[in-house]
């Protein structure tokens, strides 16, 4: 459970974000996050929804879009998405994989109100 | 009302990232070797006999601390109050007393497989522990654990024959969720395994610093 640790962090962003863009209030943030990534998006909503009262995020929204691990296999060009955590090539058994996404923890956008 | 939408694509973590490369910039520098080890608790983390310096993560107590102390080295405590993690920015805290003439220096991360793995610390090389009692089949129960680790190390070997526990399964599972991890099979109590991983911790620092030389 260190989606609360997580959730500080973004605000320390939103709070920047809006300071710069002079905001009244964060309407909305749309977070993404990896099948990878070490968090579990829902435990990150809860954590969110707590840390908001009284911030300029009060009233926002979260919506957070999942994005699945997804791999190609650098030596038949294979894509795969995977569910399973298995870092080895469906079609060919090759180890040599890169990782296309999945890992990612990114504050994509913020919609203010000005 | 006025509203504006700002793309940002920031990284949630990006700044522990941050403050974890200007860690692991200024320690190479000095031509120390961090390594960053992640376990459960009570997975024989740290059992040091060894020229080095120690970073304990703990919940709780400066217990684990005074253990290393006890044996001549030096170690401070982070005690998180209950965070599961260590960050970046406890570790840029005790920086600036850690000695510039040290080979190695370990960071001992709160025992969680989840949680610390997301945190880059400005080690070189991270390392998983698993322990024999723990079972064998951790690495794709924790995959982020053992897909950001540079090496596993299975410890407390001596209960092999006691316990239930598949060594070939769990190399082979490790293997699946990271084919580029190198594992080490220990046994502290037997002192068995300790050396290829200490040549492996030693190859490390070499590399380092030849690159810095």
């Amino acid at each position: 459970m260190h989606e609360l640790s997580i959730v500080a962090s973004l605000f320390e962003i939103l709070e920047e974000k809006a300071k710069e863009k002079k905001a009244k209030k964060i309407l909305s943030v749309k977070l993404k996050v990896g099948a990878l990534s070490g968090v579990v998006p829902e435990f990150l909503e809860t954590a969110f929804n707590i840390y908001k009262e009284d911030t300029i995020a009060a009233e926002s929204k979260l919506e957070i879009e999942k994005v699945p691990l997804k791999i190609r296999c650098q030596q038949c060009g294979t894509e795969t998405v995977k569910d399973d955590f298995v870092f080895i090539c469906e079609k060919c058994d090759s180890s040599e994989l890169k990782t296309l996404s999945g890992t990612e923890l990114l504050l994509e956008k913020i919609e203010m109100e000005i | 009302m006025k509203k504006k939408e700002v793309l940002v694509l920031e990284e949630l973590l990006g700044s522990n990232k941050k403050i974890a490369s200007e860690i692991r910039e200024k320690l190479e520098k000095k031509g120390i070797l961090t390594i960053n080890l992640l376990g459960s608790p009570g997975a024989e983390k740290l059992k040091p006999d060894y020229k080095i310096a120690v970073i304990e993560g703990d919940i709780e107590t400066e217990r684990d601390a005074e253990r290393i102390r006890a044996k001549g080295i030096s170690a401070w405590q982070i005690i998180t109050g209950g965070a599961c993690h260590l960050e970046a920015k406890m570790v840029a805290k005790i920086f600036p007393e850690i000695p510039a003439d040290l080979d190695f220096l370990f960071i001992e991360n709160v025992g969680n497989l989840v949680c610390p793995a997301s945190y880059d610390l400005g080690e070189n090389i991270r390392c998983v522990l698993l322990s024999v009692p723990e079972g064998d089949d951790k690495p794709k129960k924790y995959p982020k654990a053992f897909t950001t680790s540079d090496c596993l190390v299975i410890t407390k070997s001596d209960l092999l024959p006691a316990l239930p526990f598949n060594l070939e399964h769990a190399q082979k599972e490790a293997l699946q969720v990271n084919p580029k991890l190198e594992i080490f099979t220990t046994s502290a109590l037997k002192d068995s395994g300790i050396n290829e991983l200490i040549e492996y911790f030693l190859s490390g620092l070499h590399k380092l610093r030849q690159k810095n030389a």
